[in-house]
């Protein structure tokens, strides 16, 4: 009797170890709490909605591990710690946040652990770091676009900037398009005000007092989707008029309920809207996004679906769930196919594509242009 | 803008900051000034307050001032069972014991506010009748930046009426010096524990609401900077007075101002300032600026 219950027990484990084998984990870290909250949980929907349409790869189950990282640098590096050593993964997804990125980026360096990012546009993400890539476009692009548009459709000659200093995809895309747009003008004076605030800050009066004072024609405001609404408010409760520009951060269901009506007239870039779909794998995953949750999907979500699936597309195109095969097929990504466009990955990793400029109208955010990549 | 109304507007924006930092640093020092603990939690019982207002607007029909009234008082019992279940068994040990339990507490009310409320923040639901702007010249100010100095004040005159003219306050005031001679004389401790709870965590509350009003972002770790701020302004009034709290939160908010406003390079040292007058206070007077009259403790 009790040989035969060890028997079993040995029988059961085998099987068990036998079928973690066959599954293939994929580990995602993303900010589900804190202020990059809502960035996060859009994200993970799409990487979710992803796994349910393809869960089988080279005839193998694949399992994601989703790690919160809190919002927090240091989180971020214990999140994809944990990943590598503790879950074993394959491959990384995340994160949402270009700060959380780079916090993570030299351990997957080091434990060469290939990683796609969604959603981080800073440059330094990616460079000089052979295990991180990523599906979106980076900040001199975004930083420019958002310049061409302030110069170029609304005739702007002066601009202030607001910049988030803890965030280095604000400080980052700041500067592109601080750059860009003395550029544009021709005029090194243009930028009549330069100030800045952390994450987490409440109040902007002090600020935002200034840049009144200065009168600019527009104000270019990139930051986390919560601190920027509470700016806005401030602003518009002390009088400024003027046009508030930003970036693909500020694509969030919050910032347009905290906002109100202050943020009504708000233009920024992002990555890809429903409203107009570029490849046929955009409408695959807009209906099935639509079946799952009932609403239409943002950039977020489409970023999450495409990191999962051009990681999947890679494993089956290199014949191997090795870290170091995915790493090489994700480095010869040419072409694939995405919901967010045609993904083809650059020396550093980075992809090439569009940017979608979008305004908040009535309530909710309406499509302006595409801007095709220079 | 002419260079006088840049001031007037940012001297005005130190008030509305300053007077939100003094509201809930009044509810800080009134606990430590009778128990002699320091409520580490009491920036996550405002956290709570401002949800359960965001829940009651939202989810009830009740009118939004009731709601206002309403919550407030269903955190004060909150409070009341706090200090029953983190405090209460505590008591006569060694006040690092309390400290702790207290900081447990902060944690445990941030956490089970991540599981129940989530993560993502929420939008505040403010009053169209506190939402609207006055320009005076050059100045803009928003109906709630009045509201909240004058809601401070208020409180701040009655909380001084009660502590020194009402029986309970008395009691209140016999309790801080020294509480088993207090329940000698057949004070009621338990009673007048939970009485400076719930007006403690009411008081957190009724900030947490004005805060809302003007920041009306909604997040389960919203309390612990402005609870924070809140208690360096009770420190640097001198902890346990009620009027020290309330010029040490002026002080704290027109110093933030007016450091973004007229040292911008400096704007992200803005929460560093905080902390770098608690430290010149504990330094220079430790008791604080108006800690040294000892009768006058609540």
């Amino acid at each position: 009797m009790k040989k035969s219950v060890v028997l079993l027990l040995v029988l059961m484990l085998a099987v068990a170890s036998s079928a973690s084998a066959e599954v293939i984990k994929i580990g995602v870290f993303e900010p589900m709490t804190g202020p990059n909250a809502a960035g996060g949980e859009m994200t993970v929907e799409g990487i979710e909605l992803a796994l349910e349409l393809r869960g089988e790869v080279l005839g193998k189950k694949v399992e994601i591990v989703v790690v919160d990282n809190k919002s927090d640098k240091v989180e971020a590096a214990n999140a994809v710690s944990r990943l590598i050593e503790r879950e074993k993964v394959v491959a990384i997804i995340g994160s949402y946040g270009s700060s959380l990125s780079m916090a993570a980026g030299d351990i997957v360096n080091k434990a060469k652990v290939p990683t796609v990012g969604c959603s981080p546009t800073n440059p330094l993400v990616t460079l000089n770091n052979p295990y991180y890539f990523r599906v979106c476009f980076i900040d001199p692009f975004q930083g420019t676009v958002m310049a061409n548009y302030a110069v170029n459709e609304l005739g702007a000659k002066t601009a202030a900037v607001i910049q988030d200093v803890t965030q280095d995809y604000s400080v980052g895309l700041s500067k592109y398009f601080v750059d860009a747009f003395r550029q544009l003008t021709g005029n090194q004076a243009s930028i009549v005000e330069m100030s800045s605030y952390n994450t987490g800050d409440q109040d902007f009066t002090a600020q935002l007092t200034n840049v009144k004072n200065k009168m600019p024609d527009i104000v270019f405001a990139p930051g986390n989707y919560g601190e920027s609404a509470l700016l806005i408010r401030q602003a518009r409760d002390l009088g400024i008029d003027v046009p508030f520009l930003g970036g693909d951060t500020w694509e969030a269901p919050e910032f347009l309920t905290i906002g109100g009506e202050a943020v009504e007239g708000a233009v920024f870039s992002t990555h890809f809207t429903s409203e107009a779909p570029v490849t046929e794998e955009s409408e695959v995953f807009l209906a099935a996004y639509r079946e799952k949750f009932g609403r239409e999907a943002n950039a977020f979500a489409a970023l999450g679906y495409d990191a999962y699936m051009l990681i999947l597309d890679v494993i089956e195109r290199v014949g191997s769930a090795d870290s170091q095969a995915i790493r090489d097929g994700l480095a010869a990504t040419e072409g694939f196919v995405g919901a967010t466009g045609v993904i083809t990955l650059d020396v550093n990793g980075d992809a090439v594509k569009s940017a979608v400029i979008n305004q908040v109208d009535g309530g909710k955010f309406i499509y302006l242009t595409t801007v095709e990549p220079f | 803008m002419g260079d006088v109304s840049i001031f007037l507007q940012h001297l005005t924006n130190g008030v509305s900051l300053g007077s939100l930092y003094a509201l809930i640093a009044i509810g800080y020092t009134m606990v430590y000034g009778i128990l002699r603990l320091i409520n580490f939690a009491h920036g996550d019982i405002f956290m709570l307050g401002v949800y359960l207002t965001y829940y009651g607007v939202t989810y009830t029909s009740l009118p939004w001032w009731l709601v206002f009234i309403l919550a407030p008082l269903l955190t004060g019992f909150i409070g009341i069972l706090l200090e029953r279940v983190a405090y209460k068994p505590l008591r006569g040990s060694a006040r690092i014991t309390i400290l702790i339990s207290a900081i447990g507490a902060s944690f445990l009310l941030q956490n089970l506010g991540i599981v129940i409320f989530g993560g993502r923040p929420r939008a505040f639901p403010v009053p169209q009748m506190l939402n609207h702007v006055i320009r005076l010249g050059g100045v803009s100010i928003n109906v709630v930046t009045f509201i909240i100095p004058a809601v401070t004040i208020v409180l701040l005159l009655g909380l001084t009426y009660f502590t020194t003219k009402t029986k309970t306050g008395l009691a209140m005031r016999a309790l801080s010096k020294d509480y088993e001679t207090a329940s000698l004389m057949g004070i009621d401790i338990n009673k007048i524990i939970s009485i400076t709870f719930l007006m403690g965590s009411f008081l957190a509350a009724i900030g947490g609401i004005l805060w809302g009003s003007r920041y009306p972002q909604l997040m389960p770790l919203m309390g612990s900077m402005p609870g924070l701020k809140s208690f360096i302004a009770a420190v640097v009034g001198g902890i346990g007075n009620i009027t020290g709290a309330v010029v040490g939160g002026f002080i704290l908010g027109l110093g933030e101002i007016m450091l973004v406003a007229f040292l911008p390079r400096l704007s992200g040292y803005r929460d560093a300032f905080a902390f770098v007058l608690l430290i010149i206070i504990l330094l220079v007077k430790p008791s604080g600026l108006m800690g040294d009259n000892v009768t006058e403790k609540v």
